[in-house]
């Protein structure tokens, strides 16, 4: 590819790279190939034979310009440095709702919630195993809940962006907050995290809440809803990060996420939506790795294709949709639990490599995340990393750094290219909604996992303090974990149990039926009676029940 | 018990229980035990306590391995008593995943046999599994008086 380039080379360039391939050589005796871990190939060295600087314009444009390569603002960092939105999900809604507010009064504008187990596992507290409920994540069942979690937070200005799969109940729940105080919804912003289905089957297997035929209508309604309602809501986050955690390589990842974007996509404007309404809304969510030029050439990559697919594939106008907005969070799987402190030194590099990337949020992982859930102490010192890294490091001071990198700038053409060659093998297989459910995706995640695995079992892909500088004792303890207090736990038991009783009764059947019946008919909006239902007193349990009921119980989408 | 020298292939179930889907770790085990020649059942994650005993008997597996990403493990001790109440305890348990320091005297103490954390190799995995598929065994021959 490289070889083919059109632009006329600087006179004794080739001269040049000859001889110095030949000292390289002799020097290197049997120097062997060195691969990246999506399996391209890396040579020594990259020079003006390995990217026409000519293509400027057609491949890299200025930043806030197509193709967006180098960034979709024009100011990028230099304006507006990155949201930190640190992940946060523990305990009782008092709890969770302590630790927001430190986070606010140390100048936090944007919050996450991520909800417990047993709530992913679509089921409420009272039927939930106690000694597990609150230990990954915030108990909130209800309306009520969600008050008392977001007490004192203004909803009016807050952004809030919540771990929350279909049928979205969590949301629901904030509008119904919002009601009870009087915020009128518009002003609610935010994002429904992980509303993408597709990457929740294939890697975290969603099927115990709702089919996938049932969830693929209930995203369609969803998005409808909030374009409708909630406008400055973003309903969808197409997730990477699963497909990457559950073993795809960063190649495979963006390509299996760009392909679920046009499911999502299509699936709307097979529903009659405007594609500009739509795609300006999409936000996408990414694990950064610690190989570090891969996943800044990912995420250039990606950005250059989704321009191109919203643009020529969708036909959307609005440079608005063609904007590729996405939050990185950095690695979890890449941490070790050998020598726990050495995790702050990779998350280190990945949240570089997600700047470097140009992106718009970012959480960076505790350094205890692969012992424990983070604790308050190893989350603070993962907001101090991205604090060093924007305030004394000097990395926001220009646009897109890396940009025109001989290197980068090839990687990125050829990530390009694998990027795209997965995309084909999804068309080919029907698009991503088809390919999940012949497991022609979930059989990808599996081999990558197996094979990433291998290497480090080979020791071709090293892991220090795993598979090299391994130390004998042990002498860093690993931090206490978070545990909840056991009978504040059980009081919530105890007092939703409660609540259930109290409630109106005949409020809770009339929403139910009044869903099951949406259920049951096309042209209803099923998100709009989930959000009445909540509001009704309905349960996260049993509205998620209903729909399973209606919709239908998924089965083990598994390839073993 | 000469009759009983040949070697015939480890039964393990590999399972998740408890509130979380992430089964990257329980796949890649599975797969690693299934390669060394082991007789490896593989279970989807959440699954019920009472839904991993009956079928560690229907299968009469010696070796259960229980793969915990996000807590799961602090329910383990309901799954050791579910297992000794049905007759079960020559069973060996092993837990795979995350598990803080501080948890692991408790799981040893409900009677878990092993517990790996993440980084644990391949060889030590399969070595480990097949030793205790052997004292399993030979556990329930003994009990039963062979």
């Amino acid at each position: 590819m490289a070889d083919d380039l059109k632009q006329p080379f600087l006179p004794g360039l080739e001269q040049d790279i000859e001889k110095w391939q030949k000292s390289y050589d002799a020097q290197i005796a049997g120097d062997k190939v060195v691969r990246n871990r999506s399996g391209m190939e890396i040579k020594p060295l990259y020079t003006p034979k390995d990217w026409d600087s000519g293509n400027y314009i057609h491949d890299l444009g200025m930043p806030g310009q197509e193709p967006f390569t180098r960034g979709i603002y024009p100011t990028m960092h230099r304006g507006r440095t990155w949201t930190q939105r640190q992940l946060i999900g523990l305990g009782t809604p008092e709890d969770y709702n302590e630790r927001v507010l430190k986070l606010l009064d140390a100048g936090a504008s944007a919050i996450s919630l991520l909800p417990c187990n047993s709530g992913f596992r679509g089921i409420d507290c009272d039927e939930a195993p106690l000694p597990l409920l609150g230990t990954c994540g915030t108990v909130v069942n209800n309306v009520d809940h969600m008050d008392r979690a977001l007490n004192r937070v203004p909803l009016e200005r807050i952004s809030t962006a919540m771990n929350d799969p279909a049928p979205y109940t969590l949301l629901a729940f904030v509008l119904g907050v919002a009601k009870k105080r009087g915020v009128d919804w518009s002003m609610i912003t935010g994002t429904s995290n992980q509303s993408d289905y597709i990457s929740h089957f294939v890697a975290n297997h969603m099927f115990y809440r709702l089919s996938l035929p049932g969830s693929r209508r209930m995203l369609v309604d969803h998005i409808a809803f909030c374009r409708e309602k909630v406008p400055n809501w973003n309903p969808v986050s197409v997730v990477g990060q699963h497909m990457q955690q559950a073993g795809a390589t960063p190649a495979e990842t963006m390509g299996l996420t760009l392909s679920t974007a046009m499911q999502y996509a299509d699936d709307c404007i097979a529903a009659g939506m405007d594609v500009d309404e739509v795609l300006r809304r999409f936000t996408f969510f990414f694990d950064i790795s610690v190989s570090f030029f891969e996943e800044v050439a990912k995420f250039r990559a990606g950005r250059r294709i989704w321009t191109r697919l919203a643009k020529e594939r969708l036909g959307a106008k609005d440079p608005k949709s063609w904007r590729f907005k996405f939050h990185g969070q950095t690695s979890g799987s890449d941490l070790t639990r050998q020598q726990p402190l050495n995790n702050i030194a990779r998350v280190t590099t990945q949240a570089m490599a997600g700047i470097f990337s140009g992106l718009q949020s970012m959480h960076t992982d505790a350094y205890d995340e692969a012992i424990a859930c983070p604790t308050e102490e190893t989350a603070r010192v993962a907001v101090a990393t991205q604090n060093i890294l924007r305030e004394e490091a000097h990395l926001c001071d220009v646009i897109d750094p890396l940009g025109g990198s001989y290197y980068v700038e090839s990687l990125t053409n050829q990530m390009e290219e694998e990027i795209c060659a997965v995309m084909d093998k999804i068309e080919a297989a029907g698009g991503m909604y088809r390919a999940v459910e012949d497991g022609v995706v979930q059989t990808m995640l599996g081999d990558s996992a197996l094979a990433a695995q291998e290497k480090i079992e080979s020791g071709e892909e090293k892991l220090v303090g795993v598979n090299c500088y391994q130390v004998d004792d042990e002498t860093i303890a690993s931090p206490p974990p978070y545990r909840p207090d056991t009978a504040a736990m059980e009081q919530h038991v105890v007092e939703f149990r409660q609540f259930k009783q109290d409630r109106s009764q005949a409020e809770v059947k009339r929403a139910l039926d009044q869903m099951a019946r949406a259920a049951n008919t096309d042209s209803a909006n099923l998100f709009g009676e989930v959000v009445d239902a909540a509001m009704a007193g309905v349960t996260h349990g049993e509205i998620v029940a209903c729909l399973r009921d209606e919709l239908g119980f998924g089965h083990p989408l598994i390839v073993a | 018990m000469s009759e009983n020298t040949e070697k015939t292939p480890e039964r393990v179930l590999i399972t998740k229980i408890g509130m979380d889907g992430h089964d990257r770790g329980s796949r890649i085990i599975a797969a690693f035990l299934r390669d060394a020649g082991m007789e490896v059942i593989y279970t989807p994650p959440w699954q019920a306590i009472d839904a991993v005993v009956n079928l560690a008997v229907q299968e009469d597996v010696e070796v259960i391995g229980v793969s915990s990403l996000a807590t799961d493990h602090l329910i383990m001790p309901d799954l050791m008593k579910a297992l000794k109440d049905a007759g079960q305890d020559h069973i060996e348990v092993i837990v795979g995943g995350i598990v803080p320091d501080q948890e692991h005297q408790m799981l040893l103490d409900a009677g878990v046999a092993k517990i790996f954390g993440p980084g644990a190799m391949r060889e030590e995995i399969v070595d480990t599994v097949r030793d205790l598929a052997a004292v399993a065994s030979k556990t329930k021959f003994e009990s039963l008086g062979v």
